[in-house]
């Protein structure tokens, strides 16, 4: 420290005081839940203590808080802010860098690394990034904090494993019908409670997510309780199945194409429709920004009272984006349903609604791209080691109140007027 | 009748827990505007550290129940009290200007973290505590079912009663009180006469994780066990408990306590269990929609 390039007027006295208290509430903090470990045994607690790992915890925070000091004291912008303009540097580049990851993500199947394993994550990773853009039209469009659009993915997934069950229907047909129910479901949710405000909205979204799951349990006849579903039907390729064997007087794909039968094929034509799926959620997306609905949804989350006063109807407004969202929902969770072939209650927890949001938050509300590399970083954590899985909530938690601490409005956040009233530049 | 007896004692026991968690829901919106979504979380904190307090006085030896009582309800208070300034510091007090959602995310993410903190570093394993206080009188006997009254229902009953009062007194004549309702009334102007602005709401946050603890003691020794999940239904229906009785009063949030408790322990007696959240829920969404006020809050004016 004796060697800064500036002999700034450092209080010693003040960060060593500030450092201290830091490290003394650390120290509260730890002692009760990091120093005594309540261990269950058969007969019991036990009580062990590990009180090297609390002296530990106690210097980071002492020699950390310390280091944050002098940083803040050295120069007057805050610690983080180079990390924020390398952010807006990264703004433009986010053009460049769609085009590229459409590539790649297209050409994924025949690059020379991909195997069975590297197109199953990619597959999962767009299931949330479609997921993801469903739900930024609710968050990141209209400003709607929806805490339970799980519910919405649960119809879905549900309406094609029980209509594919019990009507016999393909895939294709069912997936409209999918969407359509998780759409009609959103508006049926959202008629009642789109008037308050937004987080009441959020417990009360909730709520619902909570709802939709008990209810999903304990309609034992109807949904097959806990148990959940098995057999949900694979899909084909427009009618032709992905089987060795099809069934008499059927022809299978790789039949058609003259192939040889490999069991990879379904795997890559779930990528390739999922992508589409994901892509179509996007293309949406982009294009009704610019008709009035969209304009609309944006002015609504910047200024409620400025839209009623413009003849805006706020709740209809909300109600199609509500049911927008969800019907993107619906269709992500079809999907859902058609990949893995058995569903359960299991997948449709609180916890998925919040790593959805996390997406949506963490990516920048209302940026797409932003939402991909939220939705690459969140879903690849885990697939990094099994031991990640058990930190993962921590580190989304703790990146959750960092970045809204660092850039409330979000990582990529676009919050720039999409209307100019004259135009700046040629369009690109 | 005695089965209806039962319910009613059962029902205010866990309405007075729920009370008593929805008074920092309460307290915290009726101060900042937000509801704090980490709350849950910290009554499961003070659960868990119950837990442990009891564990460590059994190690001491101290076998003198009332003592044993009184020091883990004093280590419980103190040491949840720290995470719930902490939780202000770090999640609320960067965020005061920023725009509405910013604090409610961060208030999640915290809630992730604190959740899955407490999963890692106590095991995620439900976590027994052995009956502390045994033993009940009864209170009616129709020759067919006797309706008991426990101890530890005896002492909840009187420890949040003594703890409402104390609060009362608190918020109605201290000096801190004064600070505090002057703070929700206008923060601006509370400044501006010399009221430390960030240290009241700063103690709001500690007051309200200090009654959440208690009922996170409370629950331990009701039930008999806590786990890491458990803030999350908790916070939820102690929620409901503060909209119902209307969001920044605080006899709302005893009232709306108490009918929720009944509410639910009278559906589980009634109607069917499983659904027992279910109609938790339905009540939230139901006052929200018909009486959003709750029933002894003040209408919220919209200002531009």
């Amino acid at each position: 420290m004796a060697a800064m390039p500036e002999p700034a007027r450092f209080d010693w006295r003040e960060a060593l005081t500030d450092a201290a208290l830091a490290a003394a509430v650390a120290a509260a903090l730890a002692v009760p839940l990091i120093g005594f470990h309540a261990v269950d045994e058969p007969t019991g607690i036990r009580i062990d203590t590990r009180f090297d790992w609390v002296v530990i915890g106690v210097i980071t925070v002492f020699v950390g808080r310390l280091l944050l000091g002098a940083l803040k004291r050295l120069r007057p912008q805050t610690a983080l802010a180079p990390l924020g303009r390398a952010a807006m540097r990264l703004r433009p580049a986010a053009t460049a860098l769609t085009w590229a990851g459409l590539a790649f993500a297209v050409l994924l199947p025949v690059l020379p690394f991909s195997n069975r394993y590297v197109i199953d994550v990619a597959t999962t990773v767009l299931i949330y990034v479609m997921l993801g853009w469903g739900l930024n039209i609710v968050v990141g469009l209209a400003g709607l904090l929806d805490l339970g659009y799980v519910a919405f993915y649960a119809v879905g997934a549900y309406s094609y494993a029980l209509l594919a069950i019990n009507l016999d229907l393909s895939f294709w047909e069912c997936l409209p019908l999918a969407g359509l129910f998780a759409g009609v479901t959103g508006v049926l949710l959202g008629f009642p409670v789109l008037r308050l405000r937004g987080d009441y909205l959020a417990i009360v979204t909730l709520g619902f997510g909570e709802i939709v799951r008990i209810i999903i349990i304990n309609w034992q006849s109807f949904t097959g309780g806990p148990n959940g579903i098995t057999g949900v039907p694979r899909p084909s390729f427009f009618g032709l199945p992905f089987t060795a064997n099809p069934a008499e007087g059927q022809v299978a794909f790789h039949q058609l194409l003259g192939l040889e039968y490999s069991p990879s094929h379904r795997i890559v034509f779930l990528y390739f429709l999922i992508l589409a799926l994901a892509l179509i959620t996007n293309l949406f997306t982009l294009r009704i920004r610019k008709l009035p609905v969209g304009r609309a949804w944006e002015a609504l989350r910047e200024d409620e009272i400025a839209c009623r006063a413009l003849g805006i109807n706020p709740r209809n407004t909300k109600l199609t984006a509500f049911g927008i969202g969800a019907m993107f929902g619906g269709f992500a969770g079809a999907f859902f349903a058609t990949r893995q072939g058995f569903i359960s209650p299991e997948s449709f927890t609180f916890v998925e609604s919040a790593t959805i949001v996390a997406i949506v938050v963490l990516g920048g509300m209302g940026s797409q791209i932003g939402v991909v590399l939220a939705a690459l970083f969140l879903t690849l954590l885990p697939e990094l080691g099994r031991e990640f899985a058990q930190f993962r909530m921590v580190v989304f938690g703790a990146a959750m109140v960092l970045i809204m601490i660092w850039r409330p409005h979000g990582l990529l956040a676009s919050r720039e007027p999409t209307l100019r009233l004259k135009r700046e530049d040629a369009p690109p | 009748m005695a089965y209806f007896l039962q319910q009613l004692i059962n029902g205010v026991t866990l309405g007075m827990i729920y009370g008593l968690i929805a008074i920092g829901y309460t307290m915290v919106y009726g101060i900042i505007g937000m509801i704090n979504f980490a709350h849950g979380e910290i009554y499961m904190i003070g659960a868990f550290i119950a837990v442990i307090a009891f564990g460590v006085i059994g190690v001491l030896g101290i076998s003198f129940v009332p003592l044993a009582l009184l020091i883990v309800l004093i280590v419980t208070m103190v040491f949840t009290a720290a995470y719930g300034w902490t939780l202000e510091r770090v999640a609320y007090r960067p965020l005061r200007d920023a725009p509405r959602l910013a604090p409610l995310i961060s208030a999640i993410g915290m809630s992730f973290f604190l959740t899955n903190y407490v999963a890692i570093v106590q095991g995620a394993r439900v976590k027994p505590l052995q009956p502390v206080i045994r033993g009940d009188f009864i209170v009616y006997d129709d020759g067919v079912f006797s309706v008991h009254l426990t101890y530890v229902q005896m002492l909840i009953w009187t420890l949040t009663l003594v703890l409402m009062a104390v609060f009362a007194y608190l918020i109605g004549r201290t000096a801190f009180g004064r600070a505090q309702r002057c703070v929700q009334q206008d923060r601006v102007m509370a400044g501006l006469v010399g009221i430390d602005v960030d240290r009241t709401i700063a103690a709001t946050f500690v007051i309200g994780a200090a009654l959440a603890s208690v009922a996170g003691m409370m629950v331990a020794l009701y039930y008999g066990v806590v786990d890491f999940f458990m803030g999350f239904l908790a916070g939820i229906k102690a929620f409901t408990a503060a909209v119902l009785g209307g969001i920044g009063s605080l006899p709302g949030a005893i009232l709306g306590g108490l009918l929720l408790g009944l509410v639910e322990s009278l559906w589980s007696a009634y109607f069917s269990i499983e659904y027992k959240d279910v109609a938790a829920f339905s009540i939230l969404v139901l006052v929200l929609i018909f009486r959003p006020t709750g029933l002894l809050g003040r209408p919220e004016v919209e200002k531009v």
